[in-house]
């Protein structure tokens, strides 16, 4: 019996605007287990993406609870949730978001640097870019010097570098092409192997196939 | 720490990737420092120049028969009060004040008349000053030839000297034939230059003994003025009281002037003159805060993807707040040390230019202007940066993400 990583308990995310309360997800429970790999489905709009930033701690719910690793984050002010995202969560995003002034290298060792405050010695982030295919000639290269498939590649890299416990996917092959976004899937599946845990947003069902069990939001509520 | 500082390199390449807005972010700054710094450095150099000058004479007291109307400033010897005056000090009097300063320092006497003078066929007008020969040992320096000996020789002035191409063994003719006798002296040696002064001003003059003073103009035991020289300067205010209590007892007959009223005005003038130009130079310093306030402000807009990215992979506000005060703090700084070498190359030049020595310029009390306005500069800089860097730290990381 494994246990939960990720629990939500009743999680609502009101969002107070001028023209009336918008109620983005309504009272969403929900438990993932260590080495689990999830994928969150649903139309736009339907909330998934609020919940993956609730989960991945970007977001605070307006009420409910949500626990992870055994921990409640409502407690938690905005420096410990940093530092949750720091060390517990790695993310990966549509749009890869790496830090356009450094290079691909030290893209991979900023969370690491930031965790440890110093560089890398122990050839961690050299691993892990040789893991996803970025060889050291690429490495040296700024973000903008790289095709959308190696940003991505660099980007699952960068956030694999702190070993978190869980692996948050925004759409992870949305702005890539077929060819490309099987190679992406192929290494996300090969993370989720290794016993990782893994919660993705996708709405293409074809990419929802490589995970165990997948979650269905409609209109703020799980279907 | 901050070598290998990532939060510190980042502010580093941002700086780099916008170089030409930083630059010119940086050059407001240098701009600011330059002003303030060279104009500081400027008035605390004439401060300092006039002091020095007047300081020559800090220890010093001129007794003046009192005018009536309180002396005025530069009441000095010469002018037009002659010996033909009711005014002056008499031998008792002097005796007097010999007497009071006996204990501190030493007094002498002084006659002076201002009146015309030939040499060769060249006319003019000079200060024939009446001197005890001994006093003229004393106070005077001779630069070339000796110090007169006999009734018929004088020393000159080396301003006169030159004006009337005099040299040793020249003649001189006092006195105005129309009105009256004239007499021949000898020129046995020219003074180094003094400068202005309160007690004496020889540049200009002729400097013979008593006897010749009397001899010309009369007025056995009556003097123009009585200068005390004090060897402490601490006693300056007490020989000042004593002397005036003692003569101005029953009404006034004497007015005792020192320099250090005159120093303090002169140098309280220069410092409001200098103070008020930097107020204005400060306001090139406002300017800059207002360009790099922008360029922050531009540089926070332009980055809030970037900035949502660094807070949703874990990092703390505190350290996009650093990230962004250091970017300040660079441009701040790079701009205050160019400020200070373009400031250290344009005041000495000013100075320079405007003293004729760079003496002052390296004075500390001169120099201190250029690290003074180089921790303005750079302050103002990233002071102005807190607000930018704020707003930075404080963004909603899914907001900012969402950011195009």
């Amino acid at each position: 019996m494994s246990s939960p990583v990720i629990e939500l308990m009743d999680v609502v995310r009101v969002y107070p605007l001028p023209s009336g309360d918008v109620t983005a997800l309504k009272g969403v429970s929900l438990r993932i287990d260590e080495g689990e790999f999830v994928a969150i489905m649903g139309p736009s709009g339907s909330g998934k993406s609020t919940l993956l930033n609730q989960i991945g701690c970007l977001d605070r719910p307006t009420s409910g609870d949500l626990f992870l690793a055994g921990k409640n984050t409502r407690e938690m002010d905005d420096r410990e949730l940093t530092n949750l995202r720091l060390s517990s969560i790695g993310y990966i995003f549509q749009k890869f978001n790496l830090i356009p002034l450094l290079s691909a290298y030290e893209n991979v060792e900023y969370p690491y640097i930031m965790k440890y405050r110093k560089n890398d010695d122990t050839g961690k982030v050299r691993d892990l870019l040789a893991m996803v295919g970025i060889d050291e000639n690429l490495s040296a290269h700024k973000p903008n010097e790289l095709s959308g498939g190696q940003q991505q590649r660099v980007a699952i890299a960068r956030a694999l570098v702190n070993d978190p416990a869980i692996l948050l996917c925004d759409e992870p092959t949305g702005n890539l092409d077929s060819q490309t976004s099987l190679q992406i899937m192929e290494i996300l599946a090969d993370l989720h192997s290794r016993g990782r845990t893994l919660v993705m947003v996708t709405h293409n069902p074809e990419t929802a196939t490589y995970a165990d069990r997948t979650i269905t939001i409609r209109d703020g509520q799980i279907a | 720490m901050i070598g290998n500082d990532i939060i510190f390199s980042l502010s580093v390449r941002s700086v780099r990737v916008h170089l030409l807005r930083s630059v010119l972010a940086a050059l407001g700054i240098v701009i600011g420092v330059v002003a303030i710094a060279s104009i500081g450095m400027m008035g605390a150099s004439m401060t300092l120049s006039v002091t020095d000058q007047l300081s020559d004479m800090a220890n010093k007291l001129t007794v003046t028969p009192y005018r009536g109307g309180g002396g005025g400033m530069m009441g000095g010897p010469g002018g037009g009060g002659g010996s033909s005056d009711d005014d002056a000090i008499t031998e008792k009097e002097f005796k007097t004040i010999q007497r009071i300063v006996t204990k501190y320092g030493t007094a002498y006497t002084l006659r002076s008349e201002s009146d015309q003078i030939e040499v060769g066929s060249d006319k003019g007008r000079a200060t024939i000053y009446g001197l005890d020969t001994e006093i003229m040992r004393e106070i005077l320096t001779v630069e070339t030839g000796e110090y007169p000996k006999s009734t018929t020789t004088v020393v000159v002035g080396p301003t006169l000297a030159e004006r009337l191409n005099l040299k040793i063994g020249s003649k001189i003719k006092i006195g105005d034939p129309d009105e009256g006798s004239t007499t021949t002296v000898r020129v046995v040696g020219i003074l180094e230059e003094r400068g202005m002064s309160m007690d004496l001003s020889t540049d200009m003059a002729i400097i013979g003994s008593d006897k010749l003073f009397v001899g010309i103009y009369g007025g056995e035991g009556e003097y123009d003025q009585v200068n005390v020289v004090v060897s402490d300067l601490n006693n300056i205010e007490t020989v000042k009281t004593a002397i005036e209590d003692e003569l101005n007892r029953k009404e006034d007959t004497v007015t005792v002037q020192d320099s250090s009223r005159m120093t303090e005005s002169i140098t309280e003038t220069v410092s409001t003159m200098t103070t008020f130009v930097m107020a204005i130079a400060g306001i090139s310093l406002l300017v800059a805060a207002v360009s790099i306030f922008n360029v922050m402000m531009m540089s926070v807009n332009e980055r809030i993807r970037e900035i949502g990215i660094l807070r949703s992979i874990g990092t703390q506000r505190a350290e996009i707040l650093r990230m962004f005060i250091y970017e300040a703090a660079i441009i701040g700084i790079v701009g205050a040390i160019i400020g200070a070498i373009v400031s250290l190359i344009i005041g000495y030049v000013i100075v320079v230019g405007m003293i004729g020595s760079a003496e002052y310029f390296f004075a500390p009390g001169s120099i201190i202007y250029v690290p003074m306005a180089m921790a303005v500069g750079a302050a103002i800089c990233i002071i102005t940066g807190i607000y930018p860097a704020w707003r930075a730290s404080n963004l909603d990381p899914i907001e900012a993400l969402q950011n195009e």
